[in-house]
């Protein structure tokens, strides 16, 4: 089992014909509070969609319309061609993870996983087999005896996924599922769901407010924030071409500096003039939003036939471990102060420090303007 | 997506499944026995309260006649002074003892905490028969009374403080146990001594505590019938003018209208309570750190010292209570013997009045757990359906406000009236069950929803995905986790069955009479030693009862250690 390539999310997403799950109009309302506002939405068979946002932003809500938990005020929802809109959860075809996993405490992990085979018609063989396997399949064979109290959270979190899949449901559900636990293991587990998505092909949604577990998991990111959806995009779209301010500062670490359109493909911030492709499109003279990545920020090994090249001084420098954060200020008179990133290894060979000296560009492809 | 956003969605009305429409049907059939049961009896006798003996209504000369009475008005000024009285008495005296069991290091605390239960075992009548042994005109230690009569507010009040001083207790103990250590931590390091420190921090910690336990005790003391009845004397009070009226004179409407006056500091008390119990809450975060008391020698003795003089007080009564029911002839023949045992030869219902208190009791227990658990599990755990179990919720909170005299005799006007199809139950068992878990429903209810709202509220929705049916989770999941509150909340229902008086006094017949009422009818007729003998079967059972729910409880606990936390 090894993570897929980001080739393979690329494939899946296109291969797919109509979509799995329709979401159109969706609106909730909770008394004069607006949750939800106009919500239309396409996942497709076999797909990881990542619904991302700061809490409060509607991701938790969209998934409960999508379960059936608290049904939306208005709008439509399609799941494998079947209008499901007003269903209660019973008579939809989902498994849920939450974020406490609601485990029952009183049964064992074989009954918790087996819990909902037991009332459908298998045989006792059966079960116990089908037990068997999903226990094997997230790792936990012989911990089938425990109560959940006596497990790890990480091992209560893999009860909780086998028990949402044991039935095949066409759709799984996951509601912040690692965030109840430690950093160390929040990481391992990240691969360790995505993959056993992969190797099970089930269409899952995912709600989190983790950026980087968004980033790892997804095959298809939703960036939700105040009830709308702000973009819907692979990881490396989302973060390398964010559609609004507020993606760009979400997703990541933005430099936003103002300025305004100089002319087709160029922008102008205090005195400096950049290229940006960006740009194209936009009035010149426009105020816009001028964003670029700190770890695209170029730093050192700087020819003079480098676009958007400028000098710039160090204010102050953080150290992040494996890379030094930079704040820069540029030389030219109101220099906006951004942030660049660079290795631990090029700091040190350009003796850069607070006061020092540099030479930065901004890569022309790598500037947004807003 | 632009081109969905141009039609306006239309909205949905979510579709309600078959297991919404079980659980609606469900809550609906237990509203309707609440509304049978406690909203159409209080309407019957407020309804009574408003008409003469031919059934006519004459609007407020009931009451006119009531106030224009000065015995009957007179009572409400009696009633007024020994409940204030007891109250501030019981709950000084609850309050000490739950300081000493919560924040000194004495030891026996356990013991202490036991020997506080014993009052809640017995009908209030056996402490007021006690005190007529002490105190009465032959009683042994009469003289400490100094020529006062026990008969009258003297005995009324020290039998109330005996009465409800555990349940004070119990208020004041959660309120003191709730401290948050680090506010006690800052009084010290700023240089306040224990004193100011109590003023400044404990007091103020557990003011809803003191005020919750001050309005439950001034309810139970205004609304309990049993002390008065032995022990008043002339002294008379609402609870006893009720019972006069309509045991005594036969005259329902005036009986109705001291019901109502009765009715009226009980609901105050109770909205009272309501309103500080929601700010108690409020009061701990769930940072607190819990105190810790430190070993202080001259305190920990003095408080010992303290609940000493309390235990005693509280295990001499019931002792003296027992020894009256096994000494042949008070005071002139004073060999032990059974003789006060043979109820079958005295009037009040004999050995048989005990078996129907039993068979009332299991009866309550059985069919109130299960009502009132499965009430709280449908309210808690139904979707939509707002408006329902909002009403479903405000019948569960109205018995707690309803004194039992005032219940009882709401139910002889509503289930005896002509032409009610329910009459059919009136003067059976099943009248007296459904009387008793009305009762006791609102605590039970609280037990319950308390219980219910530990469990995580997604087991539901992750047995609806799985498509489990919201019956089997609740076997197989919900009932085996709250088991200890199922427990409790029999346990409850029983003891208070076998104990109660005030509601089924006016509801038993000759084939129906209860232990409670053979007490109190067999010391009407004088026969005070077999009354305190009645009155120990009670306690012998309401004891037995309550070690069998200990012992299946540390058994379940034992079962369960593996999955419950902690």
């Amino acid at each position: 089992m090894s993570t897929p390539m980001p080739s393979d999310r690329e494939s899946a997403t296109a291969a797919a014909g109509s979509p799995y799950l329709q979401i159109r109009d969706l609106t909730k309302r909770f008394g004069d509070f607006t949750a939800l506002k106009d919500i239309s939405l396409d996942v497709y068979e076999g797909e990881f969609v990542v619904f991302v946002g700061p809490s409060g932003c509607g991701k938790t809500t969209l998934l409960r319309a999508v379960a059936g938990l608290d049904i939306q005020s208005a709008g439509r929802i399609e799941q494998a061609g079947r209008d499901v809109s007003a269903l209660p959860p019973a008579e939809r075809d989902f498994g849920i993870v939450f974020q406490s996993y609601a485990l029952f405490p009183n049964l064992t992990v074989r009954d918790n996983v087996g819990y909902g085979l037991r009332s459908r018609k298998t045989s006792k063989a059966q079960l116990t087999a089908r037990v068997d396997e999903l226990l094997h399949l997230v790792g936990l064979p012989d911990q089938g005896g425990k109560y959940p109290a006596q497990l790890s959270g990480g091992q209560q979190q893999r009860v909780a996924l086998a028990r949402a899949i044991a039935t095949s449901p066409g759709l799984l559900l996951l509601d912040e599922p690692l965030s109840a636990l430690d950093a160390k293991v929040r990481v391992h587990l990240r691969h360790e769901v995505k993959a056993l998505q992969h190797q099970l092909g089930i269409t899952t949604i995912m709600v989190t407010h983790d950026q980087e577990e968004a980033l790892t998991m997804a095959d298809r990111i939703v960036v939700m924030n105040a009830g709308i959806i702000e973009q819907v995009g692979t990881p490396g779209d989302i973060y390398s071409k964010p559609a609004s301010p507020f993606v760009a500062d979400f997703i990541g670490t933005m430099n936003f500096l103002t300025g305004t359109v100089a002319g087709q493909r160029s922008v102008r911030v205090a005195e400096l003039e950049l290229a940006a492709e960006s740009a194209n499109g936009l009035r010149a003279g426009q105020e816009v939003t001028v964003c670029v990545r700190p770890e695209d920020v170029v730093v050192g090994d700087i020819g003079p036939e480098t676009p958007n090249a400028f000098e710039a001084t160090i204010e102050d420098m953080e150290f992040l471990g494996s890379f030094w954060r930079a704040r820069l200020v540029p030389r030219s008179a109101d220099g906006q102060p951004f942030l660049a990133d660079m290795s631990a290894n090029l700091a040190r060979r350009l003796d850069a420090g607070p006061g020092s000296a540099l030479r930065v560009a901004l890569p022309p492809d790598r500037i947004r303007v807003f | 997506m632009a081109n969905h956003a141009v039609a306006v969605a239309a909205p949905v009305r979510p579709k309600v499944g078959r297991e919404d429409w079980t659980m609606r049907g469900l809550i609906l059939v237990i509203a309707a026995y609440l509304v049978v049961a406690i909203v159409l009896p209080l309407y019957a006798i407020l309804s009574k309260s408003f008409e003469n003996a031919d059934g006519q209504f004459i609007g407020l000369a009931n009451y006119a006649e009531y106030f224009a009475t000065p015995a009957l008005a007179y009572s409400i000024e009696n009633s007024l002074t020994v409940t204030l009285i007891s109250t501030v008495i019981t709950v000084t005296l609850a309050f000490v003892y739950a300081y000493s069991l919560t924040r000194s290091c004495m030891p026996f605390k356990g013991l202490f905490k036991g020997l506080a239960l014993i009052p809640i075992l017995m009908p209030s009548l056996l402490p007021a028969i006690a005190l007529v042994y002490m105190f009465g005109n032959q009683g042994f230690i009469n003289e400490l009374l100094f020529g006062e009569s026990i008969y009258g507010p003297i005995g009324i009040v020290m039998g109330e403080c005996f009465y409800v001083f555990p349940h004070a207790l119990m208020i004041l103990l959660i309120a003191l146990s709730t401290s948050d250590a680090r506010l006690y931590e800052a009084a010290q390091s700023l240089g306040a001594g224990r004193i100011r420190t109590f003023f400044t921090v404990t007091l103020p910690g557990v003011r809803y505590g003191l005020v919750s336990a001050f309005f439950v005790t001034f309810t139970l003391v205004i609304t309990d019938f049993g002390v008065p009845k032995v022990i008043g004397g002339q002294y008379n009070v609402l609870a006893t003018d009720v019972y006069k009226e309509v045991v005594g004179r036969q005259d329902f409407e005036m009986g109705a209208v001291v019901g109502m006056v009765l009715l009226i500091p009980a609901v105050l008390a109770f909205f009272a309570d309501r309103i500080v119990t929601r700010k108690q809450v409020a009061l701990l975060s769930a940072r607190a750190v819990p105190y810790e008391p430190r070993p202080s020698g001259p305190f920990d003795t003095a408080m010992l010292g303290y609940c000493a003089v309390i235990g005693f007080i509280l295990v001499f009564v019931l002792g003296v209570a027992a020894y009256a029911s096994f000494v042949t002839f008070w005071p002139y023949n004073l060999e032990l013997s059974l003789n006060n045992y043979q109820f079958d030869l005295m009037d009040g219902g004999g050995w048989a009045s005990y078996g129907n208190s039993v068979e009332m009791a299991a009866w309550t227990a059985v069919v109130g757990t299960a009502v009132i658990f499965g009430g709280a599990y449908l309210v808690e755990k139904s979707k939509g359906f707002r408006a329902g179990r909002a009403a479903m919720q405000f019948l569960c909170m109205i018995p707690m406000a309803v004194p039992g005299l005032v219940l009882g005799l709401a139910y002889v006007f509503f289930f005896n009236a002509p032409g009610n199809p329910l009459g059919g139950l009136y003067h059976t068992m099943a009248i007296l069950v459904i009387c008793t878990v009305t009762h006791f429903y609102t605590v039970s209810h609280l037990t319950a929803v308390t219980a219910l709202k530990q469990m995580d509220p997604e087991f539901e929705a992750v047995s609806a995905s799985l498509k489990v049916p919201f019956y089997k989770t609740f076997w197989r999941v919900t009932v085996p986790v709250c088991t200890p509150a199922i427990l409790d909340i029999s346990m409850y229902l029983f003891v208070n069955a076998m104990t109660t008086v005030s509601a089924v006094v006016f509801l038993y017949s000759p084939d129906t009479a209860l232990a409670s009422v053979a007490v109190l009818n067999m010391d009407d007729a004088g026969d005070i030693a077999p009354a305190a003998a009645m009155g120990m079967m009670i306690v012998y059972t309401s004891a037995a009862v309550r070690v069998l729910h200990a012992v299946l409880t540390r058994g379940i606990a034992r079962r369960s250690q593996a999955w419950r936390r902690r």
